[in-house]
């Protein structure tokens, strides 16, 4: 069977299309590679749902935790503490536990029946605890950026006679997306890290569609070979850090436009917040 | 456990719950804390050591052993580290079981790699075939350290590394004019200096290392995780314990746990940089002073 055959087989299997059967001999180099980035689909998926909406959410945050009404900020402060302080991996695990034990038939709310069997599938309900887990780790870095804006920029802005809603849409956000973008690009890319904890979990792939990592160990397992099966998800995800790293650099431009060339910040690859 | 608690079904209420939570699983549950607690114990220190031996490589004037340094502390930032985690238990053991068969039995004629099979000589199994059970899973409890110690010093290697550069350059050049060989400047000014740098770093390394431990799970020890899927799974009447699905509960009581365990590090780490940061020329220091003052 050719290489080309077999992309066309298994390229899109990690989504249900193409061969149903996974290969069980006689594994080829050319199908372990097709196989692991056909799983990549779903760390993609995750991390960006995830991010796409936790970006949304987590500028929410930062800002409750901010508050000075204590309603407000100790939600937030609580939501954090709870989402940083406890492993990923547990959460994954409670989630999962709690949304098995919603009613089989569905929930009935004001005459309505509001199906619950598709949350706890992978797509719906890990997607979910990643957007919380996610926004709790970005809404402390935009948080602590938040607390950094620097006196001088918002003691201007009162003396323009800027307040209100347009201070915070003019001076300090743009401030805090700039002072915490080299920190958010670190989230970004643990999160997509995060992502292959996912059919680790609780939550079990329908089908066999699952993610990079699931097939790599479907691999390992099979052919007692660790040496090639990991090192392919390690591949896929370098150029998947280097990809984020990319893109979060071109924001990261932007956001440092105004500035001379030597006081900008730089986006520095630490590993500080995986979780 | 308890003499009452012999009959257990015709037993109710808090009495129930109460020789429930000590039947002999639930006893091993508990003691299952303990290896989450010997893991921190034992890798910590490990990884950072491990750590410091990358920091120091990546630092070398040798080009190769530069090379190799870098390397490690490169490792953990394009990759999950899931999938070292998963990668080196299999691959220390089939390596350990490897260099045993070629030490045990030099004259073996076939392939070890055979298709889809990996098979040594039966003299170098490890542990042994006929082994105890605790021999398995103290072995299996090995792996996982180490490779958690070899995962985390990648981390910790990044932090020192990056303390060791924080160092002023000045106070280096300063030992070196008073003649000190380049030993004696790391041993004496390099390396005294570099933890109040390398503490924010490392504590956050020590949070990130507790909330690693649920993966002993993955790489199948009998961790607190394993216990509460076990015990909290739904009992049929058959048990002597009959109750529904109540892993829910059991991982609300490991979230709790991970939640003290975390709370108490901040603590405790927030008051050791205190003391690391006074006298120092840093801003916490400064601080420090001006509030005595």
């Amino acid at each position: 069977m050719s290489c080309f055959q077999t992309i066309a087989d298994y390229g899109l299997r990690s989504l249900g299309i193409g061969e149903r059967l996974l290969p069980r001999s006689d594994f080829t180099l050319c199908q372990q590679f097709t196989l692991i980035g056909s799983g990549m689909i779903w760390n993609l998926y995750f991390g960006v749902l995830a991010l796409t909406f936790g970006f949304f959410f987590s500028n929410a945050l930062a800002l409750g935790k901010a508050a000075r009404n204590p309603w407000i900020r100790k939600p937030a402060e609580w939501f954090i503490f709870i989402f940083r302080g406890s492993p990923l991996f547990i959460q994954f695990f409670l989630a999962y536990a709690a949304l098995v034990m919603l009613p089989r038939g569905g929930v009935d709310l004001f005459g309505m029946n509001i199906p619950t069997g598709w949350m706890t599938s992978a797509w719906a309900g890990a997607a979910f605890v990643l957007f919380l887990n996610t926004s709790a780790y970005a809404g402390e870095i935009f948080h602590g950026a938040l607390m950094s804006v620097p006196k001088g920029d918002l003691e201007a802005a009162d003396a323009y006679g800027i307040s209100g809603w347009q201070k915070f849409r003019r001076i300090q956000w743009p401030t805090m997306l700039r002072l915490a973008w080299p920190a958010y690009t670190n989230e970004a890319i643990f999160l997509f890290h995060a992502t292959t904890l996912v059919f680790f979990s609780g939550f079990p792939a329908f089908q066999q569609r699952g993610d990079a990592l699931y097939y790599a160990n479907y691999f390992a397992d099979k052919t007692f070979n660790p040496f090639i099966p990991y090192p392919i998800v390690g591949f896929y995800f370098i150029l998947l850090t280097l990809a984020v790293i990319g893109v979060f650099a071109l924001v990261n431009r932007r956001l440092n436009r105004h500035l001379p060339s030597n006081v900008r910040a730089k986006i520095r690859l630490r590993p500080q917040v995986i979780r | 456990m308890f003499s009452a608690c012999a009959d257990p079904k015709n037993i109710e209420g808090l009495q129930w719950l109460l020789c429930y939570l000590t039947t002999g699983k639930h006893i091993d549950f508990y003691w299952s804390f303990l290896t989450v607690l010997a893991l921190l114990a034992i890798t910590a220190p490990a990884a950072l050591v491990f750590g410091f031996g990358g920091a120091m490589a990546a630092r070398s004037h040798v080009t190769p052993l530069r090379l190799l340094g870098k390397a490690y502390t490169a490792m953990v930032r394009g990759v999950p580290d899931i999938v070292f985690f998963m990668f080196f238990v299999i691959a220390l053991d089939q390596g350990i079981e490897w260099l045993r068969h070629q030490v045990v039995c030099p004259d073996w004629s076939e392939p070890i790699r055979r298709g889809l099979e990996f098979r040594v000589c039966p003299q170098a199994k490890t542990p042994s075939g006929d082994a105890a059970a605790w021999v398995h899973q103290t072995y299996g409890f090995a792996l996982a350290v180490f490779t958690f110690a070899l995962v985390f010093g990648a981390f910790a290697a990044n932090v020192l590394y990056g303390a060791m550069n924080a160092v002023p350059r000045a106070q280096l050049e300063t030992a070196e004019s008073y003649g000190m060989s380049q030993g004696q400047v790391f041993r004496r000014i390099l390396v005294p200096q570099m933890w109040v740098y390398a503490l924010p770093g490392l504590s956050n390394l020590w949070m990130i290392l507790i909330k690693a431990t649920p993966l002993l799970f993955l790489l199948g020890v009998r961790d607190i995780v394993y216990w509460a899927r076990e015990l909290g799974g739904a009992k049929t009447q058959i048990y002597d314990f009959p109750h529904p699905d109540w892993r829910l509960y059991y991982f609300l009581f490991l979230m709790v746990a991970y939640l003290f365990m975390t709370w108490a590090s901040e603590k405790v780490l927030a008051r050791i940089g205190r003391r690391l940061s006074h006298g120092q020329a840093t801003a916490a220091g400064e601080a420090q002073r001006r509030a005595a003052a």
